[in-house]
């Protein structure tokens, strides 16, 4: 799919978040949904398979958002995997995020983490990335036990990796 | 006086003479006189050319051995340049000998120094494969525990890691962030 796909899919459903008035709750389980897409080669596989027909696709869509996220969300997931897009979900989702952190003049702030963090942590972590990179951030946490402990957060072009993995590599290389 | 002569000998027998030994005295005169005449003739006709004969002949003779001298000093010569070859064959075979004496024992040297050398090399090869060796095997052992070392230190790790010790990184990362500008 194209750029200018991605970004009128994205431009899309933005509007229908935004006229159900929960773009910030659908924003961060799109997002949430994003990533569990792109970690799991099996939901990945499974909702890009062209020859599983796109109404079973949805239902497993249902099936895994159902009472998990809200409906506005599992309709969009649901949007998409239908129109035969499911490979671009994350571009898609990723571009929607952007765009209503952009609305908020917010820059995306995605943080990756090997175990989960408290409201205070991210309210802190979020004041910190703000005052590290001068911009007004819209945090997202991704867990992700591969860091294995410690944060690396991307803003923008802008990474901060202090995660055991990145140390780990570093003495790898080291040795 | 003719005639007295001739009345003379017709007076007495030709073929019996006075005595047994010496002939008549004008046969002794007559064959005196030509006797001298005789020797005469000869001295002065044949002598020149028996003298011319006889100077020829020990001219002849001297020539043969002043021949024969110049044959035995050419001879004796030869024979001294012969002895004199022989001289130089004998020197030269001498020379040819210390020669190939010393060219072998240059041929021995040269050989004893290049067999030294090229052992010498072999050493020095064998040591620095030796070297090169045990360089590569110790090279090869870093690997080996650079290897089992980046596979278990994961491992190690995330046994050390434990809830509190994320909660401490998490917080550590958000002091430096925040402590960084």
């Amino acid at each position: 799919m194209s750029n200018a796909s991605i970004e009128a899919y994205a431009r899309a459903l933005f509007e229908i978040a935004q006229a159900e008035g929960n773009i910030d709750t659908v924003e961060n389980e799109l997002f949430r949904m994003a990533r569990a897409f792109e970690s799991n080669e099996l939901l990945r596989n499974t909702l890009s398979d062209a020859t599983i027909p796109a109404d079973r696709r949805q239902s497993v869509v249902e099936q895994l958002l159902g009472g998990k996220a809200s409906n506005t969300t599992a309709q969009l997931v649901s949007l998409v995997v239908g129109s035969g897009h499911s490979r671009d979900l994350p571009a898609i989702i990723d571009t929607l995020v952007k765009r209503a952190s952009s609305e908020k003049k917010l820059e995306v702030a995605e943080v990756r983490s090997a175990v989960g963090l408290s409201d205070d942590q991210q309210k802190r972590l979020a004041a910190a990335l703000t005052k590290a990179t001068g911009k007004q951030v819209n945090l997202k946490v991704v867990i992700d036990p591969t860091v294995m402990g410690g944060l690396v957060a991307t803003v923008g072009d802008e990474v901060i990796d202090d995660t055991v993995r990145t140390r780990l590599e570093q003495l790898k290389s080291r040795i | 006086m003719i005639i007295q002569v001739v009345a003379l000998l017709a007076s007495e027998d030709p073929t019996v003479t006075h005595h047994w030994l010496l002939p008549e005295t004008a046969e002794i005169i007559y064959g005196g006189l030509s006797s001298l005449i005789v020797f005469g003739l000869l001295y002065k006709f044949a002598g020149p050319a028996a003298k011319k004969a006889l100077s020829a002949r020990t001219e002849r003779i001297q020539k043969e051995l002043d021949g024969a001298a110049e044959a035995r000093s050419k001879s004796e010569s030869e024979a001294a340049d012969i002895r004199t070859a022989l001289g130089d064959v004998e020197v030269e075979r001498s020379r040819l000998l210390a020669e190939a004496d010393t060219q072998a024992a240059a041929l021995i040297i040269d050989g004893r120094e290049r067999i030294a050398n090229e052992v010498a090399n072999l050493e020095t090869k064998a040591a620095a494969d030796l070297v090169a060796a045990r360089g590569r095997g110790a090279d090869e052992l870093r690997a080996e525990i650079a290897l089992l070392a980046s596979l278990a230190t994961p491992a190690v790790v995330q046994a050390t890691l434990t809830d509190q010790t994320k909660q401490e990184l998490i917080e550590s990362f958000i002091a430096s962030v925040g402590a960084s500008r």
